[in-house]
């Protein structure tokens, strides 16, 4: 059943997709082309005046490049004055805890907190005591909304594109996700979008790394590759983190690249039309071979650079409902 | 002076009474149960139930060392708020209970500060780090009612069959936390859907199964009596029912939340439900029901854990395990057990007073003539909506704040004083 996409925003937050409905998902990657298009301008002036005079604080307590620069540039693409702050910048260091850093970054008129954390739960413990939009950019292994949406939006939009459909949705395609699904809040937060915009996940990798009952989120679960790929039509490979080898999840490397990699031998098993996505930064030749990555299979790009305009659009959405409403 | 508790149904398991009687209190001792008392002092309990004081055999009252969380003076006037009259302290204080001196102190603060009867238990090995076994004639003589290193299991197979062949031998019994730490690490919640949805490592129940198994095996071994403290999982409840069968010296407990809550409970990172063993899912909750109604579990107790508001405001992995119990566990007693017609409230009260106290071989849980007049006066069919300024625990660490219970204590007489009387 096809539900028209609301109007208006109406959440203070974005915490997670899970909270989401499927109408909101798509207002968000209904929103996004125009900020494509302010990005990809021939003028140059690659910016418009829709947070102007705000404040937007992006707070990164763990370490990130893209999701920061992609807020980054969101936020300014969008004249936003931007402020950046680390764990090792902030007082967290001297034993701050994170509501009483809220509130001081709030007692200076911040509008939208753009936070990384590495305990999942972290952005929603905030967002239900602050008065600021707080935008999750990935809380521990729970969720990373704004990446599920530009993967959401980068199928779609190459699903629009390679066919003669230019309202083509994700329901009824085949998605696979490839890898270190326990550990990934990009997987969690694609499952819940994906499944919710109709599409039919399947999630693959070492028995150690699938979560407990993961089919009850809606999903086919399988550690054969073979059986994950056969009739995907985008192709998911997810970072692999060396260090969870060393946890005795998998027993090497070798072996994790000979059962799950995503190379030219095992796209074999894909249909023809398979895509290839990551959520960088790639592990080369681990996860996803250079051939591919670098090949005309890969999505790998275009998701870097509609990240960008999710992330405006969101934004753009939490900071300007409610004057819209008025 | 005497004190008569008129017009409520007595319920005294031990004794097997249950029914319409008066209870004369007399020097701080049970005098008499019967009809048409007289007594200087008459407290009406028309609609109440007469029982004996709540006795729960897991407390943190955290002095010394974590005063900010609980004292022994608010621990046991929480204790006094929930009808409890008896409570057994754990050992892991900073210093942990673990020499005759610390035991000294707890019971010397106990008689300055407590209005309830507080009996600690000690480390089970030296500084509860799991290497060398404490004491315990020692400890026994200066006073603690049973050795444990709640908290944590004892990890090395060796060191927990000496320590349980030596409480064995000084006639303690051994009170078990039984969890893997291995398989427990890093977990903040039940491994399961949930902990799927909220991307949180998770504590399989396995975890505590395979110890409950292998410290009730080594118990037999040994010949001591083993407590298992805080089941939480169907599977525990069945390793315990297949070990009494056999004939092993085994007690269990549960705690209220455990059969009352399920780990979706957690579904909003409310870190006032996460508590080590973490809350499961339905068919354990049943499990747990059925256990504690086929005497499988042979008490309930709180595993009453105070932590500060500070502390648990934190991101969930970050926040400590525990939550509060004293001040609900009647109510919650009543409503998820008595109410929905689970057990009968005499059984209700056996397994609150009498449970416990048979545990740790305490004089408490009866209403026998004779014995200390620990009694609780309650109203099984009173609602009240449990509030985080009401506690008089020093912490509010509570999942069921704001939520409203069908069952409240009216009084809590301990040694024959009234020590709490509801408004």
């Amino acid at each position: 059943m096809e539900q028209a996409a609301p109007t208006f925003w109406t959440k203070k937050d974005l915490i997670g997709i899970r909270e989401l409905s499927r109408g909101e998902i798509e207002l968000i990657l209904d929103t996004a082309p125009q900020f494509l298009a302010v990005s990809k301008r021939i003028s140059r002036i690659k910016r418009v005046p829709l947070l102007q005079g705000r404040l937007v604080v992006n707070w990164f307590h763990e370490p990130s490049t893209r999701t920061r620069t992609s807020f980054e540039l969101a936020a300014k693409r969008l004249s936003a004055d931007t402020l950046s702050m680390t764990a090792s910048s902030s007082s967290h260091v001297k034993g701050e805890t994170l509501h009483d850093t809220l509130a001081n970054i709030e007692a200076m008129h911040a509008d939208i907190i753009v936070l990384r954390h590495s305990c999942a739960g972290a952005p929603h413990m905030l967002a239900a005591d602050h008065s600021s939009h707080i935008i999750n950019a990935g809380d521990g292994r729970h969720e990373h909304p704004t990446q599920a949406l530009l993967d959401a939006f980068t199928m779609r939009l190459a699903l629009r594109e390679n066919s003669a459909n230019k309202d083509a949705t994700l329901d009824g395609v085949n998605v696979a996700l490839i890898g270190d699904v326990e550990h990934s809040r990009v997987a969690r937060s694609n499952i819940f979008a994906l499944t919710k915009l109709g599409a039919k996940v399947t999630v693959c990798g070492p028995v150690a790394l699938l979560p407990a009952q993961v089919e009850k989120l809606g999903v086919r679960a399988t550690t054969s590759l073979k059986e994950a790929l056969c009739d995907a039509d985008f192709i998911y490979a997810l970072r692999i983190q060396r260090e969870r080898q060393g946890k005795g999840l998998f027993p090497s490397l070798r072996e994790y690249v000979k059962l799950f990699r995503i190379d030219r031998d095992s796209l074999r098993f894909a249909p023809d039309h398979a895509l290839v996505l990551h959520p960088g930064p790639i592990n080369r030749d681990l996860e996803l071979s250079t051939e591919i990555a670098d090949g005309s299979r890969s999505l790998v790009l275009q998701q870097v650079t509609n990240g960008v305009a999710i992330r405006m659009a969101v934004m753009h959405l939490l900071a300007n409902s409610q004057s819209r409403q008025l | 002076m005497s004190l008569l508790i008129k017009n409520g149904q007595i319920i005294d398991p031990a004794n097997k009474i249950s029914g319409l009687f008066d209870l004369l209190i007399e020097d701080g001792k049970i005098k008499e149960i019967g009809k048409e008392l007289q007594g200087d002092d008459i407290l009406d309990a028309t609609g109440c139930i007469v029982s004996p004081g709540l006795v729960d055999i897991h407390c943190h009252f955290r002095e010394p060392g974590f005063e900010s969380k609980e004292t022994i003076a608010t621990g046991s006037q929480a204790a006094a708020r929930g009808g409890v009259t008896t409570v057994v302290t754990m050992a892991n204080t900073n210093p942990p209970i673990d020499n005759a001196g610390l035991v000294e102190l707890v019971i010397r603060r106990a008689r300055e500060e407590a209005c309830i009867q507080v009996c600690p238990a000690a480390c089970a090995t030296k500084d509860m780090h799991g290497s060398e076994i404490t004491e315990m004639a020692d400890l026994k003589a200066a006073g603690a009612v049973a050795v444990t290193d709640d908290g944590k299991d004892i990890s090395s197979s060796l060191v927990m069959r000496h320590a349980l062949d030596y409480a064995g031998m000084v006639g303690l019994p051994f009170l078990s936390h039984s969890e893997d730490e291995t398989l427990a690490a890093g977990g903040a919640m039940n491994e399961g859907y949930c902990a799927t949805l909220m991307g949180l490592p998770g504590i399989p129940k396995v975890a505590e199964d395979i110890r409950t198994d292998r410290n009730i095996r080594l118990a037999e071994l040994t010949g001591a009596h083993i407590h298992i403290q805080h089941v939480s999982t169907a599977a525990s409840v069945e390793i315990i029912r297949l070990a009494k069968k056999r004939g092993a010296r085994v007690t269990a407990e549960s705690a209220p939340h455990y059969f009352s809550l399920t780990d979706e409970a957690t579904l909003n990172f409310n870190t006032n439900a996460k508590m080590n063993p973490p809350l499961r899912e339905q068919e354990d909750v049943e499990a747990i029901i059925e256990g504690l109604k086929d005497g499988t579990l042979d008490c309930i107790a709180t595993d009453h854990a105070p932590h500060t508001q500070t502390e648990k405001r934190v991101e969930f992995q970050m926040a400590p395990f525990g939550i509060t119990g004293l001040e609900t566990s009647l109510a919650l007693t009543m409503t998820y057990l008595v109410h929905p017609g689970h057990v009968s409230l005499e059984k209700a009260v056996e397994l609150l007073c009498l449970g416990g106290a048979q545990v740790c071989n305490l004089d408490a849980g009866t209403l026998t003539p004779g014995a200390c007049a620990d009694v609780a006066v309650f109203d099984p069919q009173e609602e009240w909506t449990v509030l985080s300024e009401d506690f008089a625990s020093r912490s509010t660490n509570s999942p069921f704040i704001d939520q409203t219970l069908k069952g409240r204590v009216r009084h809590t007489i301990c040694k024959g004083k009234i020590i709490y009387s509801a408004p």
